[in-house]
């Protein structure tokens, strides 16, 4: 059972992919996971056969268990543990485990009545609206539970009990608060230079290579990160330990309420086109379920865009363990003065909320004037 | 295709987009960024969805017109005939 963030104890496996004597290779997704962050599909990470599926469907197991045995290409002799090395092992693991003293109320939540079918949406939307599934009754065939006797049974209003994602938002950014000394900064960046070149490189482009703003402040903040990299890490253990790639987490909003920060790994890498492409996928994902566990576990620093919004800027909570996240309010026109003239130019807000046991303001204000340097010459990005 | 046939598509690629958003009840005149709560990157996926299951090609220029999911529809509708 993969960790997927500092919060998380347990998981419930909903949904295995594969089978005893499949093959499979690294990077296909095994099994679906129900987590406080929703639904999350598992990759694995060797190539080989499937030899057993250990841990059966709706059941929850802390992180770090086994869920199933593989064999490995030229692997000979047994893979799958005797009964009695399975003793050992647990044994041997027990006092260290992390095993949650109580089941999260959340996976109680998602498990559903013995032997009633229920759909995998309706087990989604479930989690997300903090159903009870043994309290709904199922009108799809056979009695099963389908989408819309959930949403029957969801929450009237705002103000019903917070949900599995509320509750593990409340966990990390209570712990951010209570942990992470936080300095802020804020600068103003114009960006009319940036737009222009990217109405230019959109123009002749189809429609899905089209990039959108969001691409060139990504790309500027990673770019920057690769030379000030005391922001790309995490804090562990009363030390620093920095990213060896820059894997930008990016915040997403859900419509239902809550957000994720999904990966965008090696967002220092490769054309902008890619990284759109990469960008487009994961907020699509993030928004309809479909999200890997290893884009939960490898985010660095924090990039959050409430332009949409239309405020002028954010400050952020650092998601532990990160120690930085960087903000962008709306792009709008403002008057600027360029070249000792008053113009009207479109400008974002920057912010960097930054942990202050590893950086210090000084270091923070020149990593903002690196991304601003780099914003104002876009062919460069 | 009838115009039955486009709004279906539409509705489709809404619903992979925001399939939470209760197009059930979406007013097809009101504005979908609001409605639905579509942000710029939902709206580019919305722009892909329509080039790849109706060959439609929308450039950024017209966007600012397609507000409600009867712009959509009809723009869609336009640009098929023009074919």
């Amino acid at each position: 059972m993969p960790s997927l963030g500092a919060d998380m104890d347990a998981g419930t496996l909903i949904e295995w992919l594969v089978a005893p004597g499949d093959e499979v290779k690294r990077g296909d997704i095994v099994a679906v996971v129900e987590t406080q962050k929703g639904a999350i599909d598992v990759e694995i990470y060797e190539s080989g056969t499937v030899v057993e599926l250990v841990v059966p469907v709706d059941t929850e197991v802390p992180v770090g268990t086994v869920l199933a045995y593989l064999r490995i290409p030229g692997e000979v002799g047994p893979v799958v543990p005797t009964e009695e090395e399975r003793v050992a092992t647990s044994a041997a693991e027990s006092p260290n485990a992390e095993v949650p003293a109580q089941v999260p109320a959340s996976t109680a939540l998602v498990a559903g009545p013995p032997g009633t079918r229920v759909a995998p949406r309706a087990r989604k939307l479930a989690a997300k609206l903090g159903v009870d599934l043994s309290t709904v009754e199922g009108t799809g065939p056979g009695g099963s539970v389908i989408g819309e006797d959930v949403e029957r049974a969801g929450p009237a209003s705002p103000a019903a009990p917070a949900s599995g994602m509320r509750g593990a938002i409340a966990a990390a950014m209570a712990r951010s608060k209570r942990e992470i000394p936080h300095y802020y900064l804020a600068h103003t960046i114009d960006l009319e230079p940036a737009l222009v070149w990217l109405e230019t490189t959109n123009a002749p482009r189809p429609v899905t290579e089209r990039l959108l703003p969001i691409a060139l402040l990504v790309r500027a903040v990673a770019l920057a990160l690769s030379k000030y990299p005391e922001f790309s890490g995490w804090y562990k253990d009363g030390r620093f330990v920095p990213s060896p790639g820059v894997h930008i987490g990016l915040a997403v909003s859900l419509r239902r309420g809550g957000l994720v920060n999904p990966a965008l790994h090696d967002a220092d890498r490769g054309t902008l086109g890619e990284l759109m492409v990469k960008i487009r996928d994961v907020t699509k994902r993030a928004r309809s379920g479909g999200l890997r566990a290893s884009e939960f576990a490898d985010a660095s620093t924090t990039v959050t865009s409430l332009g949409d919004q239309g405020v002028d800027g954010v400050f952020g909570v650092i998601h532990p363990p990160q120690v930085a996240i960087v903000g962008f309010g709306a792009i709008s026109v403002r008057p600027w003065v360029v070249g000792g003239r008053v113009m009207p130019r479109r400008l974002v807000q920057l912010s960097l909320a930054a942990d202050h046991r590893v950086s210090d303001g000084h270091r923070g204000g020149r990593f903002a004037h690196e991304i601003t340097n780099l914003l104002s010459q876009p062919e460069t990005l | 295709m009838t115009h039955v046939d486009v709004k279906a598509a539409i509705l489709n690629i809404l619903d992979e987009v925001a399939p939470d958003a209760g197009l059930d009840e979406l007013d097809e005149t009101a504005d979908l960024r609001e409605e639905l709560d579509i942000d710029s990157m939902d709206f580019l996926n919305i722009v892909v969805g329509i080039h790849e299951a109706l060959a439609v090609e929308i450039p950024e220029k017209d966007y600012p017109e397609l507000v409600s999911l009867q712009n959509l529809v009809g723009y869609v509708e336009q640009k098929l005939a023009a074919k």
